[in-house]
């Protein structure tokens, strides 16, 4: 048994170590804001924070989230950024598909809570890992800065 | 029960608006209706259902049945808008439910008697309907308060969700009102808004869709559990074509969490609990594959075999005047050849699919785009009826017209499975991203050449395009109507219809027949690649003949207003003329392109930068589009927007590349995504306009690359033909 805490709550979950910590999430805690796109840290759709950290999810064997506070998008909203992050994202019509963008807005959370004033430039360095097939990117960066505008 | 008599049943009780127990069984999935009659239950009324699309709860909760799929496009908030505007809802009220499969009442009008989403023509198609929808209720709505409070329904407004009478101070929501509105006939006419009268049209309406998909709760087929349900991994031909000889489960069996391997047309599949388990049991299988019959060519092959049926002529699609004599008296010609690769769609949701299967019918979840093939492919497999089928369409995680199978290729697949479990337990099938984009159902690769003849005078005299390329219909449902005299419409969209005057025109086509590779509509389909050489050929016509690019289309252009308009709006709000800032010894160029598709209108001027070592930064792009009537002008933006970056990634990168036959990219690291550094500056001017709304999920797609490959003409002097960019041609 494999204890985890996610958004606050501790799971139990009956896992192999080597699981990529994604299909835990998804498939044995039915977590599923947290998407699989490419298993391979290519895409950035399985993006969750380990201790405010954004990890790929795909590549993390659960194991070592093991005694982290895990966050998904599912808990994105119990703090300041992350609701500001979550309320720009709707002002402004980001998604399209969507399928990406729980992992666009959890490392978009990361880049605001180190830096509350991000350059283009600053978001192009962050944000790069993330890919989105719709090609949002341009309402991505507008967002950035519109939460960082409402966090200041 | 038989199906008929239940609809007539639900339509005469609905009718006589008969007491308690009424169902509105026309406004119910004919699957769910059986179920019901069957059970014994009839629905009791709770809700005003006055049509297919539209439900009023007595909680003033408006729900709008969308019958087609959202993958990105903005569907459903398109489709709530047009019928809540003539119902004059309160948008915050409004909610959107996807419609059952059910082509009687929820056909695409535009493909006849189908039901499904694809050609950009969810707004098209549906305007009218959507409009009778609202106000169809809307008048019910009406004419129950008119009754209840004894007034003419000439002094009764309705807005925002309520309904009043300002002369005798009645007033009442939609829910109120809901189970009043029940009782009323339908109207057999309704009067539709004037232009001036929309509130939600043209405006705008915030994405019905955002905050589901921004907290995790929007649910894609991906996200499906159900009781005991088995997720299933497949092994699949390295070859298409190629089969299953011999196969050892031994391994795969014992891996923790495998339930069952069982083989099926496809491939092998594994079946466990979980995905982990499931992939790493297929990693574990060891599968012999019979290659006899497989397709084993290479796309340089098939290239080199292109070009050579290139030399001859092909069916010829569309003449006219007389190209021979144009090109024999001409004072100069141009030649120009073309490439275009294979492409995957690529959704960042790869392809998967639930079916639960049961005796007299069976469950579907899945991101559907092509509703009613796959239910009879579903029902002509499992042996029921098409109403046994029951589909719910769920989110899509993208498309680009992958989930519209032309032979439900991926829905099959998971059928064949829970076949072969004899429905034991609920089967989820999951693409890895390299079963998903090794699968096939490109887009064609293609070869064009093109010839001009040109005058002393500087007028461009002939045209003659050749294209060498699969068909994407044949095979399909829609060959009959879109192949004719072995000619598919879709390889030739966007050259046949060019709409500059050229006095002698010819476009001819060979269809290769004997290419193995599965090929499929992509994002513009036909247009993705008769844009790109017909709007960089012109601009070399343009180069050669000293004009600028803007003004030669537009001299060509004088019987096509709706072209030219979104070509000058283009030009204009891009500052065409004006010298591009540069620093020194930078080069930066300027282009233009412009094209027609799905019946909207879209001009791109794109800048560029090309860096010393031929490496090319798209900085801006210009979008002026003719779409008819803007219903929803933000998603006409993000569209566009969208469409940008998903076209930019195939003039950089996208190439699928066949070697000996088998697929040499499997995951994003090989099939590169455009990044958001690599994201240019994207602006979208509308032209207003009172037509009917057209499509504009694809449209904004094939400029692009034409646009940019002409800026880096204008950058370096340097055409380049072939997509994607070699962009080493560029360096200095
Ligand atoms: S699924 Fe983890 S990075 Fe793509
Ligand atoms: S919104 Fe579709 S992949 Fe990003």
């Amino acid at each position: 048994m494999i204890k985890l805490n996610v958004n606050g709550t501790t799971h139990q979950a009956d896992v192999n170590p080597d699981t990529p910590l994604l299909w835990v999430l998804r498939d044995t805690l039915h977590l599923t804001g947290t998407k699989y796109g490419c298993g391979i840290a290519q895409c950035g759709a399985c993006t969750v924070h380990l201790d405010g950290t954004p990890v790929r999810s795909c590549i993390t064997p659960v194991s070592s989230a093991v005694g982290h506070k895990i966050t998904t998008v599912e808990g994105i909203d119990a703090d300041r950024v992350g609701k500001a992050v979550q309320e720009a994202w709707r002002r402004l019509d980001v998604v399209q598909c969507g399928y990406c963008q729980s992992g666009q807005m959890m490392s978009a959370v990361v880049l605001l809570t180190e830096n509350r004033k991000p350059s283009d430039a600053d978001i192009d360095d962050a944000m790069a890992g993330n890919l989105c097939r719709c090609a949002t990117y341009q309402r991505i960066r507008a967002a950035i800065h519109e939460a960082a505008r409402s966090l200041a | 029960m038989n199906e008929t008599v239940i609809q007539n049943f639900s339509r005469r009780q609905f009718l006589q608006g008969t007491a308690a127990g009424l169902t509105l069984g026309f406004c119910l999935p004919g699957f769910a209706a059986n179920l019901l009659a069957k059970a014994g239950q009839a629905p009791t009324i709770t809700d005003f259902e006055p049509n297919a699309f539209l439900r009023i709860g007595t909680d003033n909760s408006v729900i709008v049945i969308a019958k087609h799929l959202e993958m990105g496009q903005g569907s459903y908030t398109g489709l709530a808008t047009i019928l809540a505007d003539e119902l004059d809802a309160d948008w915050s009220l409004v909610r959107v439910e996807s419609a059952p499969a059910d082509a009687r009442r929820y056909n695409n009008l535009l493909w006849g008697a189908a039901q499904g989403t694809g050609g950009s023509t969810a707004m098209a198609n549906s305007w009218m309907q959507m409009r009778q929808a609202g106000a169809t209720g809307r008048a019910m709505l009406v004419a129950a308060a008119a009754k209840h409070w004894k007034v003419d329904t000439g002094g009764i407004t309705v807005r925002d969700g309520v309904v009043a009478h300002a002369a005798s101070g009645h007033k009442a929501t939609f829910g109120e009102l809901a189970l009043a509105a029940a009782q009323e006939s339908v109207p057999a006419e309704v009067q539709l808004k004037e232009p001036k009268e929309f509130r939600l049209i043209g405006k705008r309406a915030p994405r019905k869709d955002s905050a589901a998909k921004t907290d995790g709760s929007a649910i894609y087929t991906q996200d499906v559990f159900l009781p005991d349900m088995l997720v299933a991994v497949v092994a699949h031909p390295p070859l298409f074509g190629a089969k299953v000889r011999s196969f050892d489960a031994r391994r795969a069996r014992s891996v923790k969490g495998v339930v069952d391997v069982v083989q099926i047309p496809q491939g092998v599949a594994v079946l466990a609990h979980d995905t982990w388990s499931a992939k790493k049991g297929r990693d574990a299988l060891s599968v012999e594959w019979d290659e006899s019959g497989a397709f084993k060519l290479g796309s340089s092959e098939i290239l080199a075999r292109y070009r050579e049926l290139a030399k001859t002529e092909g069916a010829i699609a569309k003449v006219e005047g007389d190209t021979a004599q144009a090109f024999a008296g001409a004072a100069r010609t141009l030649y120009a050849e073309y490439e275009f690769p294979y492409l995957a769609h690529a959704p960042m949701e790869p392809l998967n699919c639930v079916i639960r299967l049961g005796t007299d019918g069976c469950e579907v979840w899945n991101g559907e785009q092509m509703n009613t093939g796959d239910q009879y492919a579903l029902a002509g497999l499992f042996g029921f009826k098409p109403e046994q089928v029951k589909i719910n369409m769920l989110y899509a995680g993208g498309s680009f017209g992958r989930r519209a199978g032309k032979d439900s290729d991926y829905v099959l697949e998971a059928a064949h499975i829970v076949k072969a479990i004899k429905g034991r337990a609920p089967v989820k099938l999951v693409w890895l991203r390299e079963d998903d984009m090794r699968a096939g159902y490109y887009r064609p690769l293609f070869f064009h050449t093109l010839e001009a003849a040109l005058d002393g005078h500087g007028a461009l005299l002939g045209w003659h395009h050749r294209l060498v390329g699969q068909s994407i219909m044949a095979g399909s449902a829609f060959a009959k109507a879109m192949v004719k005299d072995g000619i598919d419409a879709t390889s030739i969209e966007g050259a046949v219809n060019l709409p500059y005057t050229i006095p002698n025109f010819k476009v001819d086509l060979h269809t290769p027949v004997d290419i193995g590779v599965p090929v499929l509509w992509w994002r513009s389909v036909g247009s993705s690649h008769t844009a790109f050489s017909t709007e960089t050929f012109l601009d070399e016509v343009a180069a050669s003949l000293g004009k600028d690019p803007v003004a030669l289309r537009l001299e060509l252009l004088k019987d096509h207003p709706r072209h030219a308009g979104v070509l000058q709006l283009a030009a204009e709000k891009a500052g065409w003329g004006q010298p591009l800032k540069a620093e020194p010894g930078v080069r930066r160029g300027r282009g233009v392109a412009l094209h027609e598709s799905f019946n909207s209108y879209v001009a791109e001027v794109a800048e560029v930068t090309v860096a010393k070592d031929g490496s090319v930064k798209v900085d801006r792009v210009v979008c002026a589009v003719d779409c008819g009537t803007a219903i929803n002008p933000d998603n006409i933006r993000s569209q566009l927007e969208g469409a940008v970056g998903f076209a930019l990634t195939a003039s950089l990168y996208g190439e699928i590349t066949l070697e000996g036959g088998r697929v040499k990219q499997g995951n994003y690291d090989g099939y590169p995504l455009l990044r958001i550094n690599e994201m240019p500056k994207v602006e979208v001017h509308i032209v207003e306009s009172a037509n009917a709304p057209t499509g504009i999920g694809e449209p904004g797609v094939p400029p692009l690359a034409p646009a940019v490959a002409n800026a880096i003409a204008a950058a370096t002097g340097k055409r380049l033909r072939r997509l994607p960019f070699d962009t080493t041609e560029l360096a200095v």
